[in-house]
């Protein structure tokens, strides 16, 4: 069955590229740091399930010690001029949208198409599936339309991706500490803190409490789907809905909304805010949050009005 | 209590500008220590969940493909392209763009496009090219404040379509916490109650490249 196995095999492959181009290039000085790094992750989506949690444990290790002390090449300047690339794009016009548009075409078409075929396809996986056929589809149109020598994608990918660097695996790593944390309870404790700075029997303290409790724990650890359980289990259920008799559903889906807007606003959101802004070269490595800020807080504060809303006329309909 | 030290020392980590891999691996660190977990146990831990999340880092792979594209001059063109298009102004694209991001979001469809399938080719130099019409030669904070706007554009479509969305992962966690808590809700139930708030931040975030919009436009009349 084609699902997520294919897929760690392509990235297995993508990353072991980086790995070797950055063996064979000394221009920094740097060639054994991206080797092993670059190699180390390749090893990862190859064989990960079969290095035991102690192993992949210390695969982590090894990939943070590289990167921690800077022993990682930093970005370079394309080798394909600018001067070249009007010419070629003048040359290609817009058939170079058109490949690039097969990627999300390739994704959109066979994530309807590959659920169809349950025996083929894992249905959990369709969607990264389908992007990983994509990019295969692209790089094949693009080599046969645009005859680019076989070393373009990869050179032109390894910078890439060099320029992004060690915060490529960021998100994962923010991923995992999430799993680190839920293990040693971290959750239990912020919801019993949040829950002691709720004035007794306060309806409009508890929606603040939980709305903005949300967040900012969302801020604290990147992502809404860790806040979630423990400001449900510590606030909303015992307060707003045993309590004040709110509508579960209106409160779940209005509390995992305000945990978006602190993603928005959090550094820790790594693949939201942090990637982006190395991937398009910012300065301002913080100028995603920035551009968000003015939008996540007003409309937190509809989402305040709007909850109230909600919850007075709950309880109107109850007199 | 002694738990928070974990978030404590990724707060001072951030602060310090420390290397954010080794804050988080000291984090957890101290985190499954401080709650009587061994070291040895957190490191198994944490390589159980970078194994499981290895899914999150796939998305790579389209930067060979990516890379092609903008060696053969994928941004240069899309900078053409909207240079000659009658009416393209930053403010009408980027909303443009939210829309279709909320719309297709909604549908699902959050892997169709993103910060290096989409923003970074297509989106952020078509903008630059938009703005450029509008107000002349750019100066690098008009840059840097358009290309963070690309980025915020398609967090900002993402983040407020998915949740209507009924199997998405968001709705299948909120599903799962009411459920263990004895609640039986509908899907659908929590989607509906994703709309209102979707329709809120497009009107308020169209407000503000509405804005944007403007700012480029009256600095490009003054000349």
């Amino acid at each position: 069955m084609i699902g997520l196995n294919f897929v760690y095999f392509v990235s297995g492959l993508t990353f072991a590229a980086c790995a070797f181009l950055g063996l064979f290039d000394n221009s920094s000085g740097k060639r054994f740091g991206n080797f092993i790094f670059w190699g180390l992750l390749s090893l990862s989506m190859f064989a990960g399930d079969s290095l035991g949690d102690f192993g992949n444990g210390v695969l982590v290790l090894g990939l943070v010690a590289i990167a921690g002390f800077g022993l990682l090449k930093g970005p370079t300047i394309s080798s394909i001029g600018v001067a070249q690339k009007q010419e070629s794009a003048a040359k290609f016009g817009n058939s170079l949208f058109l490949i690039a548009l097969v990627i999300p075409a390739t994704a959109l078409l066979g994530t309807f198409l590959f659920k169809q075929f349950p025996v083929l396809f894992d249905g959990k996986q369709v969607t990264l599936v389908s992007l990983t056929l994509g990019v295969i589809i692209a790089l094949i149109i693009g080599f046969l339309k645009l005859k680019s020598p076989i070393m373009v994608p990869l050179e032109q990918g390894r910078r890439l991706i060099d320029s992004v660097g060690w915060a490529a695996i960021l998100p994962q790593m923010l991923a995992s500490l999430g799993a680190v944390f839920a293990l040693a309870g971290v959750g239990g404790v912020v919801g019993d803190i949040a829950n002691q700075a709720i004035p007794n029997g306060s309806l409009i303290g508890a929606i603040i409490v939980y709305g903005v409790g949300m967040a900012l724990f969302t801020m604290i650890m990147g992502n809404a789907f860790a806040a979630f359980p423990v400001m449900f289990a510590a606030i909303a259920y015992p307060l707003l809905i045993k309590q004040f008799h709110g509508d579960p559903a209106v409160i779940a889906a209005i509390g995992m909304l305000c945990g978006f807007c602190g993603t928005l606003m959090s550094p820790m959101a790594a693949n939201f805010n942090l990637v982006p802004a190395v991937l398009l070269e910012l300065q301002d490595k913080n100028g995603v949050i920035k551009a968000q800020v003015a939008t996540a807080l007003p409309y937190a504060r509809f989402k305040y009005h709007f909850y109230l809303l909600v919850c007075f006329l709950e309880c109107w309909k109850r007199f | 209590m002694w738990v928070l030290l974990g978030i404590f020392i990724i707060i001072v980590g951030f602060v310090l500008k420390f290397n954010p891999l080794i804050v988080i691996l000291v984090s957890a660190l101290v985190t499954g220590v401080a709650a009587g977990i061994s070291p040895v146990s957190v490191i198994s831990a944490f390589g159980r969940a970078f194994n499981d999340s290895r899914y999150v880092s796939v998305v790579w792979i389209v930067l060979p493909i990516i890379g092609m594209l903008e060696g053969f001059g994928l941004q240069e063109r899309a900078r053409t392209l909207i240079s000659n298009l009658k009416g393209a102004t930053v403010g009408r694209l980027l909303t443009g763009y939210l829309f279709l991001r909320q719309i297709t979001s909604a549908l699902g469809l959050t892997s169709v496009a993103g910060h290096a399938q989409t923003v970074r080719p297509l989106i952020a130099p078509m903008a630059e090219a938009a703005a450029m019409k509008q107000k002349g030669p750019l100066t690098l904070a008009d840059k840097e404040l358009i290309k963070a706007h690309s980025a915020g554009v398609d967090n900002i479509g993402l983040f407020f379509g998915e949740d209507i969305f009924l199997a998405i992962g968001s709705i299948l966690l909120m599903k799962g916490v009411l459920e263990q808590n004895g609640i039986l809700v509908e899907p659908f139930h929590l989607s509906v109650w994703a709309i209102p708030t979707a329709i809120a931040a497009f009107l308020i975030h169209g407000f503000r490249l509405w804005r944007l919009d403007k700012k480029f436009k009256m600095s490009g009349e003054q000349k």
